[in-house]
């Protein structure tokens, strides 16, 4: 059966293994000198083609590796020829199931490790400048372009590519199908199901004119909320300004609105001092800044987590396959 | 010893019935033809003997076991699907490779000395083989297993006359070599004359008549005569179908005695009138005159 897995899996397989390692030229080129910049402006068109091609991979493998396992054979007809063998489904879709989910997590392996090291210095320079454009690797959507998130992430759309298909048995609304359930899932897991995994740090952290970093106002010129700077490399879930009780206050008291000169078209930009020293005020007025973040400490803890969740989801979508290639 | 054995047998597809009290016993030995009109139920008959359907109701047993239960119970059953798949990838080689790997019985000099008699590049894709090449490269992956059982589904309906000949004869060729039992269907009673010694006529989901090639046109004639009430008839003549124009009746009678009454002319049917008196008369039940008129 392996023989078989291979002779049909090795067209689609060095399709996408050829473009991962010229991927990974590319990287190996551009990446040496990266360390040591302190300004990657440059990078960026690269940076965020990095992050979309680990976005694109698994994508790519759900669509054009696990939809057609099933579906291509159910459509010429050849699921009877190999079903007829002296080998049972079973056993099928196992080797094939198998082959297909390992080179997945192989290449989405390579393919991370290969930008985690090329972003590297982007990412730490992140982290020590808090003042830089720059995403740290704790972002919500760098996070699932770095370390071993992605071969969880590129099991399940194997495995989601395999089990649409089984149960809609046309390859090309599957693929449709594999494709805006993989989409929802990866919008889905960042808001609903990262921030909760592990309990939230909370900070109160006090008001002055050196930690206000963000002055939020509406269009008539109402000052809505302020932010104040956050830990280093830290993804930061709230930033709210509450009262002596814990309240969130938003938008903020009348005192300190009054302070805060109003944008004047002519006069140009108000000075960012003024503003900040009459914001201050709010912490002679009792009020507290609230930072509720998932520190840089926990990445690695974060990501084994959403490795694991994306294994057993997997898992149960391939007990799922099993046991509906039964009755196919 | 029964290589197929079904009971009350039934298969629904959503709302339709695609086979419907199916009971038959097949001795193995035979070359059993399945015949009927398109949609009659032989696919799905052979689909379950095969084990890629599973019966909505009834049993069926094949080769001793249930169909597609194991390695074991699938190395004992060829099958070979309408309109004979095959990888259109794959080159013939790889199909035999692919029959090597997966069958542990497979017997690699029989595939060899068919694949060189009927005529195939061994390196030629699948995908470019003529209807009859490709029937005969499915034939080899479900002969050279060595099953005890070969289920072939119509595997001669998209071929020209010629070819359809080359691949029947070369079945029975390899049907007395192995001594294989086979059940094959086709809507065409020719094709299967040639070849069969046993028939199953399905109508309408459900089996009308089944039995011995020889025994069922020994047993089957046409009566002609001075028009006449069906009803007079012997009791153990089973009536199949009647016409009557206004002085003469003609029936076609099912019965293992001899015809006695000599106001008959005693025809013989030839197996391609017998089964479509069958298909086209689907009410068992002796019909009264009136109803035909």
């Amino acid at each position: 059966m392996t023989w078989l897995t291979w002779r049909q899996f090795r067209v689609p397989a060095a399709t996408v293994y050829a473009a991962i390692v010229a991927i990974l030229v590319v990287l190996a080129i551009t990446g040496t000198d990266l360390p040591g910049r302190t300004d990657y402006s440059d990078q960026e068109v690269l940076y965020g083609a990095t992050i979309l091609v680990l976005y694109l991979l698994p994508a790519v493998i759900g669509v054009f590796w696990g939809v057609p396992l099933v579906t291509r054979e159910l459509e010429t007809g050849t699921h009877n020829v190999v079903w007829n063998q002296s080998i049972t489904r079973k056993r099928w879709l196992t080797t094939k199931m198998g082959i297909g989910a390992l080179a997945a997590m192989a290449a989405a392996a390579l393919l991370s490790t290969a930008v985690s090291w090329w972003a590297g210095p982007i990412d730490a320079m992140a982290v020590a400048d808090p003042g830089s454009s720059e995403l740290t690797r704790m972002a919500p959507v760098v996070f699932a372009a770095r370390g071993i998130v992605p071969i969880g992430y590129a099991a399940f759309a194997f495995v989601l590519g395999v089990a649409v298909g089984i149960l809609l048995r046309r390859t090309v609304a599957a693929m449709a199908v594999t494709l805006a359930v993989f989409a929802a899932v990866i919008i889905a897991v960042p808001f609903l199901v990262r921030p909760y995994v592990l309990p939230a740090a909370v900070d109160t952290v006090p008001i002055t004119e050196s930690s206000i970093h963000q002055i939020i106002g509406n269009e008539s010129g109402v000052i809505e909320r302020i932010t104040v700077s956050q830990p280093a490399g830290a993804w930061m879930l709230d930033n709210e300004t509450v009262d002596a009780a814990g309240t969130v206050v938003s938008p903020l008291p009348d005192a300190v609105q009054d302070c805060v000169p109003r944008p004047d078209r002519d006069a140009g930009p108000p000075n960012h001092q003024t503003i900040t020293q009459c914001l201050a005020q709010l912490s002679d007025m009792g009020y507290t800044q609230r930072v509720t973040y998932q520190p840089a400490s926990r990445f690695w803890a974060l990501q084994w987590i959403e490795l694991g969740f994306f294994l057993v989801l997997s898992g149960l979508l391939t007990w799922f396959c099993f046991r509906r290639i039964r009755h196919v | 010893m029964t290589v197929l054995r079904a009971e009350g047998l039934g298969k629904k597809y959503k709302r339709r019935w695609a086979l419907a009290g199916c009971s038959i016993d097949i001795e193995a030995g035979h070359v059993t033809g399945l015949v009927g009109p398109n949609g009659a139920g032989k696919s799905t008959l052979l689909n379950l003997a095969a084990g890629m359907l599973e019966p909505t109701t009834g049993t069926i047993e094949v080769c001793g076991g249930v169909p597609g239960s194991g390695p074991d119970q699938l190395a004992k059953v060829g099958y070979v699907a309408q309109s004979t798949p095959v990888y259109t990838a794959l080159t013939v080689e790889e199909h035999l490779r692919l029959g090597a790997h997966l069958n542990p019985g497979w017997d690699e000099k029989l595939a060899q000395r068919r694949v060189e008699r009927i005529g195939l590049d061994p390196k030629q894709q699948a995908g470019k083989l003529s209807g009859g090449q490709r029937a005969q490269l499915a034939l080899t992956l479900g002969i050279a297993k060595r099953p005890e059982l070969l289920l072939l589904d119509e595997p001669v309906a998209a071929l020209d006359p010629l070819a359809r000949r080359e691949f029947l004869s070369d079945l029975m060729e390899s049907v007395a070599e192995h001594g294989v039992s086979v059940v094959l269907s086709s809507h065409l009673v020719a094709d299967l004359e040639r070849v069969c010694d046993h028939m199953i006529v399905l109508v309408d989901s459900q089996v009308r008549i089944i039995g011995d090639v020889e025994d069922l046109r020994a047993t089957h004639h046409r009566l002609s005569g001075p028009r006449r009430d069906l009803d007079t008839l012997p009791s153990d003549q089973q009536v199949i179908s009647a016409s009557h124009t206004d002085r003469q009746t003609t029936v076609v009678v099912r019965t293992d005695g001899p015809i006695l009454d000599p106001s008959w002319t005693v025809g013989q049917l030839t197996l391609e009138d017998l089964v479509l008196e069958y298909m086209s008369n689907p009410v068992t039940a002796r019909p009264a005159l009136e109803v035909l008129r």
